[in-house]
C-alpha cells in the first residue's frame, strides 16, 4: 500500500462522530495517486492558507459549452497525479431517485476514469465527479451516456434544473415537482449544453413553503407550491396534539406570521384569508393541518448567492399558476423565453437577471417581456406592490373618476 | 423579404469574427448573435444563429471557454491560465 502524506492539520477533520471528507479521501488514497496528491496539496493550503486550484478554461466534452469545470493545481510540479482534476456536472434523475445498481455502476465507471471521488450532491444539484485528466474527459462522458446520464449545467447557460422529492415522498407537494423538472430539462438542452446567456439561469422546484431545495436564496427562477383556499384543519387531531402536551398558543399561534390562528384551549381557529401560507403550524402539527386542496406554484424571479453582487431572495412574479396542468406550462415557458431574449439582449457579462431587473427596474423590465403587472407582485408578504402607475396616468384615473 | 442566409454562411461569418476578435476581445454567444443580425439584417434570426453557433462548436473551428463566464474562441492551449 503506497505512503500516505503527512496531514496533521487535515487529520483534525477526522475527529468527532460526523463523517469526514478527509477520512473519504485517505480510503480512495490507497489506490489512487491522485487522492495522495489531492491530501498533499490540501494539507499545503490549510498550511499556507492559501488556495492551490485556477478553476475554468478550455475543457470541455465536443459540442459542449457546460457540465466540466476546468482544475488545474497551481503547483503541478509538487503534485503531478492532480495537475488536472476537472470536475464534472452530472444531471440528477428529478428528487434524486436512483437504483442501487446504477449506482454502482456509476462508482466502477468514475474509479476506471477519474479519481473515484464523488459528491453526492452538490449545492446546484447534481452528482458532482470530482477530478480527472483532460484526456479522460471523452471516455468518462461517454460511460456516462453509456448508463443513462447527461452532464449537467456549468457556465453562463440553464443550470441543472432541481426539485424536491415532491408528491414521490411528501404529503405537502402542492404539484408534481419531479414532472417539472423533467419537462424543463427536456425542453431547455440546448439551453443546459450550450451556454447563451450574459450568466447562469436556475430553475429550482420546490413542492410547498417548506422549499426544501432553497428555491427562493438561490434559484433565477423559483416554482414553490401552494394553495389558494383553506387550510385543511381536523379538529379531533388538533385536541389529540393539545392532549399529548403541545402548547399551541405557544408553539403554534404566536408563530404565526400572519397573527391569523387563535385557539381558545378547545378550538384552533384561522382566518385563512390573513395565512401567509408559510406552512409553519402544518410543520408543528402534520396530522392536524394541511395545505388547502386548490394547489398550484407562486413563480418567483431573482434570487442568487452572493458572488459578484451581494445576495438577492427572489420576489413573487406570477402568484399562482397550476404547474400541472401542461398548458400553463407551455405559457409559462413563453415568459422564461421571452426573459432570456431581453436578458441576453441587454443584460451586462456575469449579471444575473435579479440584478438585471434591479439596474432597470421591475416596471421596465415587465414592459420588456410584455407582461402587466399585478399587485400580488411583492417581495415579501403584506408589502407594498413595487409596480407603480405613472403619474399621467393616475391623474387620467383621477379625471375620470371627477366626471 | 429577402433569402434567409444558411446554417454554414452564417457559421462561417461567425468563425471570421471570434478569429478576427482572438487574443484582443472575448466573444459571448450573444455578442455573435448580435454580430449576425447586424451583418445580414432581416436574413437571419435568433435561432438561425443558435444553429450556427452548434454547427461551429461540433465542426470543431471554435470552444466554448469559461473565464468567468462563457465565451467561444479558437482553440488554444489549454489551461486556466490561458
Ligand atoms: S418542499 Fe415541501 S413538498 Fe417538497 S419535500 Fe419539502 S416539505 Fe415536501
Ligand atoms: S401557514 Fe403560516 S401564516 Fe398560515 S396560518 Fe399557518 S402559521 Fe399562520
Amino acid at each position: 500500500m503506497a505512503e500516505l502524506p503527512e496531514t496533521p492539520l487535515l487529520d483534525e477533520l477526522e475527529k468527532g462522530p460526523w463523517p469526514s471528507f478527509v477520512k473519504e479521501i485517505k480510503v480512495a488514497a490507497r489506490h489512487k495517486e491522485a487522492c495522495r496528491d489531492l491530501l498533499g496539496q490540501l494539507e499545503r493550503s490549510y498550511r499556507e492558507k492559501i488556495g492551490h486550484w485556477k478553476h475554468g478554461g478550455i475543457v470541455g466534452v465536443l459540442g459542449y459549452g457546460g457540465g466540466v469545470i476546468g482544475r488545474y493545481s497551481d503547483l503541478p510540479e509538487d503534485f503531478p497525479a492532480i495537475s488536472h482534476f476537472h470536475t464534472l456536472r452530472v444531471n440528477q434523475p428529478s428528487g434524486w431517485f436512483y437504483t442501487s445498481e446504477v449506482l454502482r455502476k456509476l462508482c466502477d465507471m468514475w474509479e476506471e476514469h477519474g479519481s473515484g471521488l464523488t459528491n453526492m450532491h452538490g449545492s446546484t444539484g447534481d452528482i458532482i465527479l470530482l477530478g480527472t485528466s483532460t484526456p479522460e474527459l471523452e471516455p468518462t462522458f461517454k460511460g456516462l451516456t453509456d448508463l443513462g446520464f447527461d452532464l449537467g449545467g456549468s457556465g453562463s447557460d440553464v443550470r441543472t434544473p432541481s426539485c424536491c422529492v415532491g408528491p414521490a415522498r411528501c404529503e405537502w407537494a402542492c404539484y408534481d415537482t419531479l414532472k417539472l423538472t423533467y419537462d424543463l430539462t427536456m425542453s431547455y438542452q440546448d439551453e443546459l449544453h450550450r451556454p447563451m446567456f450574459p450568466y447562469k439561469w436556475k430553475f429550482k422546484m420546490a413542492g410547498c413553503p417548506n422549499d426544501c431545495v432553497a428555491s427562493i436564496a438561490r434559484a433565477d427562477m423559483s416554482i414553490i407550491g401552494t394553495w389558494k383556499d383553506d387550510i385543511q384543519q381536523n379538529d379531533e387531531e388538533v385536541k389529540k396534539y393539545a392532549e399529548a402536551g403541545l402548547d399551541i398558543q405557544r408553539d403554534v399561534v404566536e408563530n404565526c406570521p400572519g397573527r391569523c390562528m387563535s385557539w381558545d384551549g378547545e378550538k384552533l381557529t384561522i382566518d385563512n384569508r390573513f395565512c401567509r401560507r408559510c406552512m409553519h403550524c402544518i410543520n408543528v402539527m402534520p396530522k392536524a393541518l394541511a395545505p388547502g386542496k386548490e394547489r398550484g406554484a407562486t413563480i418567483l424571479i431573482g434570487s442568487k448567492a452572493p458572488i459578484v453582487e451581494g445576495a438577492l431572495l427572489s420576489s413573487v412574479f406570477i402568484p399562482f399558476m397550476n404547474p400541472d396542468d401542461p398548458e400553463e406550462v407551455a405559457e409559462l415557458k413563453e415568459i422564461v423565453e421571452e426573459i432570456w431574449d431581453v436578458w441576453s439582449e441587454e443584460g451586462k457579462n456575469r449579471e444575473r437577471v435579479g440584478e438585471f431587473i434591479q439596474r432597470v427596474g421591475m416596471g421596465n423590465f415587465l414592459e420588456a417581456i410584455g407582461m402587466e403587472p399585478v399587485p400580488e407582485m411583492v417581495a415579501h408578504p403584506r408589502e407594498n406592490p413595487y409596480v407603480f402607475y405613472a403619474l399621467d396616468e393616475e391623474e387620467e384615473e383621477d379625471e375620470d373618476e371627477d366626471e | 423579404m429577402s433569402e434567409p442566409a444558411s446554417v454554414d454562411e452564417v457559421a462561417e461569418a461567425m468563425y471570421q469574427q471570434v478569429k478576427a476578435a482572438q487574443g484582443q476581445k472575448k466573444l459571448k454567444p450573444g455578442d455573435l448573435t448580435k454580430m449576425m443580425i447586424e451583418l445580414f439584417g432581416d436574413r437571419v434570426d435568433k435561432k438561425l444563429c443558435k444553429k450556427a453557433i452548434r454547427k461551429l462548436i461540433e465542426s470543431e473551428r471554435c470552444v466554448y471557454t469559461y473565464f468567468g463566464g462563457s465565451f467561444i474562441e479558437l482553440p488554444h492551449k489549454e489551461g486556466a491560465e490561458n
